[in-house]
């Protein structure tokens, strides 16, 4: 469901500015050069879920504004680690994360347990979420896509 | 000018009380506050300005008798992990020189020497007549290969009045969980974080390379402790306890969001040997005033526990991190404030989504060597705004406190790394 919703938003926008070779799940080009944001970001269903999401497991930490805590929890904002690769994000969000973490020049230490107890839809739309706030811009990652990483194991 | 606003803003409340005119009489003031106070919010006489911005992440500080400032940082810049600060007429200070190749956060200065921290060692530089760094190259190491983990790094420094060091060993865990801050993960059993952290250790202040195990340790059961200090009053240890995070999201069912902006309290203990304050086992709700068992451990949020613990002094609201404790004994401020203690709040992050609180430095008033009535906001807005304190977004996060020869208050920034300093004009 929401899969084929996210799939029906991206090849709209596909058709639209016709981009070339900018599938739905394998978008991992830069999107800036979109002229209006709005065409390619995710559903706003998918998004709402996503916020709710990160509003119960991931803000305490975060923070609402996405941007971590000093010293500690890393932001999510302009970050590799949110931006780039989908299945390297999917297994933070999986089985946690326990490295020193260095961004932008800062160092960040907290360990950020796992979330395996989420589902996969969950973890989609929360991931797809964090890809498309806090200034971010960056392409859905989808419940097949969960599902796959999570199959690969760590 | 100042002296002039100041004369009005006090003239209501010396009208009021009906106090002697003569009290306004403008004594020329001994540093003269910036204007606006550097942006601070400070009780009536009071005043501060910017000793000076160093830029870097300036966790603890010591000032000579000679006003000389030593900044410790938590990460080095290009000129070194110790920011050396000479003063001026105008009571402000220049970053003269910079040594020590290392981050970390203690600093402290006592008996010729300048003690420094790193993450896991404790240094001394050996100073001369004018307190200045003799080699600074060439420290002591006084302790070394102390426990280091993921969290609660910090390894802040006090000494005694006879020849003792005292060490924040931070516990690498928020609450000894299994899996650390994990949801429902419960407490390891006999919890081994506190073998070699957890705890106040104490070595020989003029000791040379005493690993941890040639130690004792003072005191357990304490998370972490970044503000400490000696009480040469009651010949006593001090110390601030950062409390546990993450009730909610470990324990959702035990605790809504708004009760774990609430739990628990952040504690100051006064220490004696072989004291246990707690950690993990329990922790401190300071609306119940009670040692509450831990979820970790078999508590559900109503379980109290009266047992061989021992009890804070004082509490204060929850999460808002204790960076630094400093005992007041200057004559610059009013009689009320000698012998009581000033603490640096850091400010809150795990309140979220609450309203963050903190970034502020408070006063415990004191009698008779023990905390004496409810602490007051000392010097406020370090932050900038209300709405830069609710979002945690601030611009300054108080770490350290000193005080300097003529009694006025040193306060570090460890956020953009400016000095500020507190003085009184009668």
């Amino acid at each position: 469901m929401i899969r084929s919703s996210l799939l029906g938003a991206s090849l709209l926008l596909v058709a639209a500015l016709a981009l070339p070779g900018a599938g739905p799940a394998g978008a991992q080009t830069k999107p800036k050069a979109k002229p209006k944001a709005a065409a390619g970001a995710p559903a706003p269903a998918l998004l709402a879920q996503g916020k709710q999401v990160y509003i119960q497991y991931c803000l305490s930490c975060h923070q609402a504004d996405g941007g971590g805590v000093q010293n500690m929890n890393p932001p999510l904002t302009k970050t590799e680690y949110v931006l780039g690769d989908k299945a390297r994000l999917t297994n933070i969000l999986v089985h946690g994360f326990a490295e020193k973490v260095e961004i932008q020049g800062e160092t960040y230490r907290n360990v950020m347990p796992a979330h395996d107890f989420l589902t996969d839809a969950q973890m989609a739309a929360v991931l797809t979420y964090v890809r498309n706030s806090f200034g971010n811009k960056a392409s859905a990652i989808s419940v097949a896509e969960v599902k796959a990483t999570r199959a690969a194991g760590k | 000018m100042k002296t002039s606003a100041l004369r009005y803003a006090l003239l209501p409340a010396v009208l009021a009380g009906g106090a002697a005119l003569f009290a306004l009489a403008p004594a020329a003031p001994r540093v003269a506050p910036d204007p606006g106070n550097a942006g601070l919010k400070l009780p009536a006489g009071f005043g501060a300005l910017v000793v000076a911005e160093t830029g870097g992440k300036a966790r603890h500080l010591a000032v000579s008798p000679e006003g000389t400032v030593y900044v410790k940082l938590n990460k080095p810049t290009a000129q070194g992990g110790i920011l050396v600060l000479k003063p001026t007429a105008t009571g402000k200070a220049t970053v003269t020189s910079g040594f020590g190749n290392y981050g970390g956060t203690g600093m402290y200065l006592k008996n010729g020497y300048l003690y420094a921290s790193s993450d896991k060692d404790v240094y001394r530089y050996k100073l001369d007549a004018k307190n200045q760094v003799v080699s600074p190259s060439q420290p002591e190491l006084v302790v070394a290969g102390l426990k280091l983990g993921q969290e609660h790094e910090s390894k802040s420094i006090v000494l005694d009045d006879a020849g003792n060091l005292y060490v924040n060993v931070g516990a690498y865990s928020n609450s000894c969980q299994v899996k650390d801050r994990e949801k429902g993960s419960m407490g390891i059993a006999n919890c081994p974080v506190l073998d070699s952290a957890g705890g106040i250790w104490q070595f020989k202040a003029d000791g040379q390379r005493q690993r941890q195990a040639q130690g004792t340790r003072y005191a357990t059961g304490l998370r972490n402790v970044v503000g400490l200090d000696w009480n040469a009053k009651d010949n006593q240890l001090f110390v601030m306890q950062h409390g546990r995070d993450q009730l909610h999201d470990i324990f959702p069912a035990m605790y809504d969001e708004k009760t774990s902006s609430q739990l628990p309290a952040e504690c100051m203990y006064a220490v004696k040997g072989g004291d246990n304050a707690g950690w993990p086992y329990i922790y401190y709700d300071p609306a119940k005033h009670e040692k509450m068992l831990a979820p970790e451990y078999g508590g559900d949020g109503k379980k109290a526990v009266t047992d061989k613990y021992i009890n804070p002094v004082a509490a204060y609201p929850a999460h808002m991190a204790p960076n630094a404790l400093l005992f007041y004994t200057g004559t610059m401020f009013p009689a009320k404030y000698r012998n009581g203690a000033f603490i640096a709040f850091h400010g809150s992050w795990n309140r979220a989504p609450e309203p963050q609180m903190g970034y502020f430095v408070a006063f415990q008033p004191f009698k008779d060597g023990k905390p004496n009535g409810p602490y007051e906001v000392f010097a406020d807005n370090f932050s900038g705004s209300a709405a830069k304190t609710a979002s945690g977004r601030a611009d300054h996060r108080p770490c350290g406190l000193a005080q300097g020869p003529d009694g006025s208050l040193y306060v570090s920034d460890d956020s953009k790394g400016t000095i500020f300093r507190i003085v009184y004009n009668k």
